[in-house]
């Protein structure tokens, strides 16, 4: 059984395949080829929603993504749930969901509705004026309320299952919308054999020409030549055609985003298909070929169901077969709007009348709907509607005096004329002009390489719109001659005047008591725009603001020239005057989904893992992130908390042996003639005597004298250094060297590798470190004459080629094993098993904190923050002074750097040892001195040493080198805890251990 | 996404470059001999002109090679992009795409 509303023949809905889908629980019948729009009109439901901000009746406005108020939310479920799609653009599938948004209890009586008869009450600049105190009732009062009365769909509450796929394109020519005007330069520009991309947003190609009844072009008639058209591109090699396809975004030097569509048409999609699919296509030319919208009038209840544009009732009857009313009154100021009354009268809609605000309508359409019978009242315009899910009647009136006449309707047909679509122009950045003639807004200087195509640029003649279009692909090919640019088509279509009305439509009723609208989404009447003008906003950017007018998601596509419109007559300004707001991406509502691509769970963020991790995760290991990468943080054993863990961990260290995985330590060959005079410059240390198979602690500045990174350096050869950096500061302290190497010193005959990842590095750590590793290595001598602290060595570990590091950042005698990456799990397992009689603990980020806590080591990052000097953090010595230059040295030498009052490190002591200060707590000299009180620095580092057996801490303090066996205090919500400034090392001051 | 022209690679999209500053700031060949006003100077004050502007950019997801640019800070366009030692080029401020692909202009 066929829907009430739908036509017998005739539309492009195949009636041999019915969909059933519900909408607000209610189940209805509609056919393939249908739009979620079109089979409600054709069920006669034109209710479909509530409006944004009075929570008025909406129906269905337009037939196009311009769509104001017919937005649903559609899924099965809730991980298939998106809100806010226009029931336009919505395709039926065979069990689809959709329900209405922004109503409670119900669709037809919805309780936010009273805000309607507060009306006056919420002028524009509503929420700006009303909810400005007190500050405190704002997030208790107006917040929930608002977040409930106004808005549009609700978020989905399932995680989406759906998969999104993204895609790049390159191609000669981009076309975008395919209408006559985008089919005829895609014809042109695939037939010199350039790689054409023709996409549009709908589900078939041909735009207008799908719903033309009588249009014949090139003796073929529209609907046929369209499928022509479309069979040569199709067998074209060079043309890919994207449907259901909305280039949304317009990126600089013609990169365009294109949404794809792909499943959300199929009743049962196969897996192996993404929901949608990102296109960036890098276009050598676009042809925007995006079309025209027709604009509503603005009357009085201009916005009820049933009041709708007159060219989507006409798309209505002619391409989807559905009658969108019985008896319909047609509002106009232009003669499209006739052919559309012809049309739909020939479906049989009633037309009670065309009330044509032009004094005296003339025209062969005009004459065609008068010699069929069709009552025409020129001069006349509609004084207000009534009816309250749908429209009942429209009260008609001379625009000039007299009486008004109510006329009986269920339909009521608008056309003020049509806007050309600027979106994706606007958004390249080309600049439009006011075109007098047009009474339009149109493309006028070009930024990127596009040109707009048809009715888009204010061109309306079929014929003319087909010429222009296979102009405009030619010359975006680039390779016809220029006589091969013009192109006759034969087109027999009506012709049509092309007028319009902008703004208010004259009427006779109290403006200060009547609402009509220009942003149907937004809820904005004429009345908020006059009122913003009144209030004094002059530039049409800030009238839109203060309305919201041209600020929804449909960027005012059916609004912008009636706001600007108003604002012009208010002001006594021309349009251009008052200027154009801007357009921007994306051009209609997209998902985040199809941004987010694959880059969700655990593709999201990437994650570096050491060779070792898996024996960490084998043994339990909590990490943290560091950077990307995943530390093992601590051990625990048999329920320890990290406290426990940590305390043991830092014992075994001290007393017998930990294994420590060091692999995320950057690291950076350094090779060439000029390496070490490479060096000299980058670092403050002195490289040049520093002979091979020795270490060196380095520390590497800014250019303005500030700590940068530091790290441990081995000269492996005259010409060699194994270079190490922080975990973090790999990619940062290479950018460094090399913008000096290339931009300063080309010179020097350097070259610099990152081998981060080519090293796997284990330290072992603790007075049995020596006598663990012994047994391993071959070809090195490790006894402490031979290989002394502070030395290296190359030679092999359990078979494997190592570097081998005689260095400690535990304080404690220490190597660092430095194997190919390769093998760093081998090496490990190999050390952890020879370790064992020793009683070899692994230990992890946490502990090896405590441990150069103890010893004063500093962290770059954590004791510095970008504004240290080296010797702020103690580390004068490292500075060689009788070098010439280095990178950093001039500026250590401007005054404020040597300020004796600089913020330098120290070590705080608490008076009670088991209180453990927070890091990042503020230090001052007297807790009871009155706000704001002076802070003197802040405390860097701060943990419970086992081996101390007390709290210990690090502090950055102004002059606090000279403070040292003061009592400064640091003030906490619990009240000041004093602390005793004293030297920044708390275990083996005099540094004997580390060379056992 | 803007393409960018590496002297060393040709075109290729913004997302492998990274900024790094001003161009033509040679650093002092003797940076002690140079007193505390016009280190600070060297330091810190940056044109920053709106218009052309000459930068440095590093290919870094590319070839790894700094270079110098010319781009108009108001349109956001390369003008031009040149090896590092070699002059700065002269070129007019031009609304438009690049030189290798300039925009349609006006109608
Ligand atoms: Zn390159």
């Amino acid at each position: 059984m066929s829907a009430e509303f739908r036509l017998p023949v005739g539309g492009r809905i195949d009636r041999a395949k019915p969909v059933r889908f519900t909408f607000d629980g209610k189940s209805y019948e509609g056919f393939a080829g249908d739009t979620l729009a079109s089979a409600l009109i054709a069920n006669g439901v034109h209710l479909v929603g509530r409006s944004f901000k009075y929570h008025r009746p909406r129906g269905i406005l337009t037939a196009g993504s311009e769509e104001p108020n017919a937005l649903v939310g559609v899924g099965r479920d809730e991980a298939h749930y998106t809100p806010n799609l226009r029931a336009t653009q919505v395709e039926i599938t065979d069990g689809m969901v959709a329900e209405s948004q922004n109503r409670w209890p119900s669709l037809a009586f919805d309780v936010g509705a009273v805000n309607d008869g507060l009306g006056r009450f919420l002028p524009a600049g509503f929420y700006y004026k009303t909810f400005m105190w007190p500050a405190g009732a704002w997030a208790k009062f107006y917040e929930p309320v608002i977040r409930r009365a106004a808005g549009l769909g609700r978020a989905p509450q399932a995680a989406d299952t759906d998969r999104y796929t993204q895609r790049y394109a390159h191609c000669e020519v981009l076309v975008v919308g395919a209408g006559p005007a985008g089919l005829a330069a895609a014809l042109a520009a695939s037939e010199t054999g350039v790689r054409v991309i023709l996409c549009d947003e709908q589900a078939e190609f041909g735009g207008s020409l799908l719903h033309e009844r009588d249009t014949v072009i090139d003796g073929r008639d529209a609907e046929a030549w369209v499928a022509e058209a479309v069979a040569t591109l199709c067998s074209r090699e060079n043309v890919r055609l994207l449907t259901r396809t909305t280039a949304f975004g317009y990126y600089p030097h013609n990169l365009v985003g294109l949404a794809e569509r792909v499943t959300d048409h199929l009743a049962a999609p196969g897996s192996d298909l993404p929901r949608e699919r990102l296109w960036q296509v890098r276009a050598r030319e676009v042809v925007i070929a995006a079309g025209s919208i027709e604009r509503p009038l603005v009357f009085p209840e201009n916005d009820r169901p049933g009041v709708m544009m007159a060219e989507a009732a006409r798309i209505y009857a002619n391409r989807f077969g559905a009658k969108p009313g019985n008896r319909a009154v047609v509002f106009t100021a232009s003669d499209s709007a006739y052919r559309a009354a012809l049309d739909l009268k020939a479906a049989g809609v009633e037309i009670a009348a065309i009330a044509d605000l032009r004094p005296d309508p003339t025209g062969a359409v005009v004459e065609r709907a008068r010699a069929d019978g069709i009552r025409v009242l020129p001069g006349t315009s509609v004084q207000g509607t009534s009816g309250r899910l749908r429209i009942r009647s429209a009260s008609l009136g001379a625009v000039v005096g007299g009486a008004t006449e109510t006329v009986p309707c269920d339909l009521l047909l608008m056309s003020g004329g049509f806007t050309p679509t600027l979106s994706l122009f606007s958004q390249s950045r080309g600049k439009m002009a006011w075109d007098e003639a047009l009474e339009a807004y149109v493309p006028s200087v070009s930024v990127e390489r596009e040109r707009s195509v048809g009715a888009c640029r204010g061109i309306y003649g079929l014929a003319e719109v087909l010429a222009d279009g296979h102009a405009a692909g030619v010359a975006a090919a680039g390779k016809g001659a220029s006589d091969g640019a013009a192109r006759r088509f034969t087109v027999d279509a009506e012709e049509l005047g092309h007028s319009g009305h902008r703004g208010i439509t004259p009427h006779r009723r109290d403006a200060s008591r009547v609402k009509a609208f220009v942003d149907f989404q937004n809820d904005v009447t004429a009345k908020d725009v006059k009122l913003a003008t009144q209030e004094g906003f002059r530039s049409i950017e800030h009238v839109k603001r203060y309305t919201t007018t041209g600020m929804a998601t449909d960027q005012g596509r059916t609004s912008n020239i009636n706001a600007l419109a108003i604002v012009s007559d208010a002001l006594g300004k021309s349009v251009p005057e008052v200027g154009l707001t801007t357009f921007r991406p994306p051009y209609t509502p997209t998902t985040f989904a199809l941004f987010a691509g694959q880059a969700r769970g655990e593709l999201f963020d990437p994650v570096r893992t050491t060779p070792i991790h898996d024996w960490a995760a084998e043994h339990g290991a909590v990490f943290e992130d560091v950077g990307i990468w995943k530390r093992a943080r601590y051990f625990p054993e048999g329920g320890e908390d990290m406290h426990e863990a940590v305390a043991r961990e830092c014992r075994a260290v001290r007393e017998s042996v930990g294994i420590f995985d060091g692999s995320t330590l950057g690291k950076i060959e350094v090779v060439g003639r000029d390496a070490a005079e490479f060096m000299n410059r980058m670092y403050t240390n002195a490289w040049a005597k520093l002979e091979p198979g020795r270490l060196r602690y380095g520390v590497m500045l800014r250019e303005d004298g500030f700590v940068m990174d530091d790290g441990v350096v081995g000269r492996m050869a005259p010409d060699r250094f194994h270079v190490t950096t922080t975990t973090g500061g790999a990619p940062r302290v290479l950018n460094h060297m090399e913008d000096y190497l290339q931009t300063e010193w080309p010179d020097l005959e350097v070259w610099l590798t990152s081998t981060t990842e080519q090293w796997a590095v284990i330290a072992v750590q603790g007075p049995k470190a020596r006598q663990v590793l012994e047994p391993l290595v071959e070809g090195i001598d490790l006894s402490r004459e031979a290989m002394p602290h502070m030395s290296v060595r190359t030679g092999h570990i359990c078979g494997v080629p190592t570097r081998l590091f005689r260095v400690s950042f535990t304080g404690e005698l220490g190597f660092e094993v430095n194997v190919p990456a390769n093998y760093g799990r081998a090496v490990w397992d190999a050390i952890f098993a020879a370790g064992q009689p020793h009683g070899i603990t692994p230990y992890g980020t946490e502990t090896m904190h405590v441990l150069r806590a103890e010893k004063g080591y500093i962290i770059v990052g954590q004791e510095t923050d970008g504004t240290n000097t080296p010797d702020d953090v103690g580390l004068g010595w490292a500075v060689g002074k009788a070098k010439r230059d280095f990178v950093g040295k001039r500026s250590l030498a401007r005054p404020q750097m040597q300020r004796p009052d600089r913020k330098q490190m120290v070590g705080l002591l608490t008076s009670d040892p088991a209180t453990v200060l927070e890091e990042g707590a503020q230090i001052v000299a007297d807790p009871n001195a009155p706000l704001p009180m002076k802070a003197l620095g802040h405390v860097t580092s701060s943990y419970a040493s086992s081996v101390v057996g007390r709290s210990i801490a690090i502090g950055m303090v102004a002059g606090g080198r000279g403070r040292i066996g003061e009592t400064l205090h640091v003030p906490m919500p619990g009240g000041a805890i004093a602390v005793d400034v004293v030297e920044p090392v708390f275990f083996d001051k005099e540094g004997e251990r580390i060379h056992g | 996404m803007l393409l960018i022209t590496c002297p060393y690679c040709g075109p290729r999209p913004e997302l492998e470059f990274r900024y790094a500053g001003e161009a033509h700031i040679a650093r002092p060949e003797d940076p002690s001999g140079v007193e505390a006003d016009p280190w600070g100077e060297f330091l810190y004050n940056r044109t920053n002109a709106r218009g052309p502007y000459a930068e440095r950019w590093r290919h870094f997801h590319g070839c790894g090679r700094f270079f110098n640019a010319i781009r108009d800070t108001t349109t956001d366009f390369f003008l031009a992009t040149y090896k590092v030692g070699e002059p700065r080029p002269d070129v007019p401020a031009r609304a438009v795409a690049s030189a290798s692909t300039g925009g349609a202009g006006e109608r």
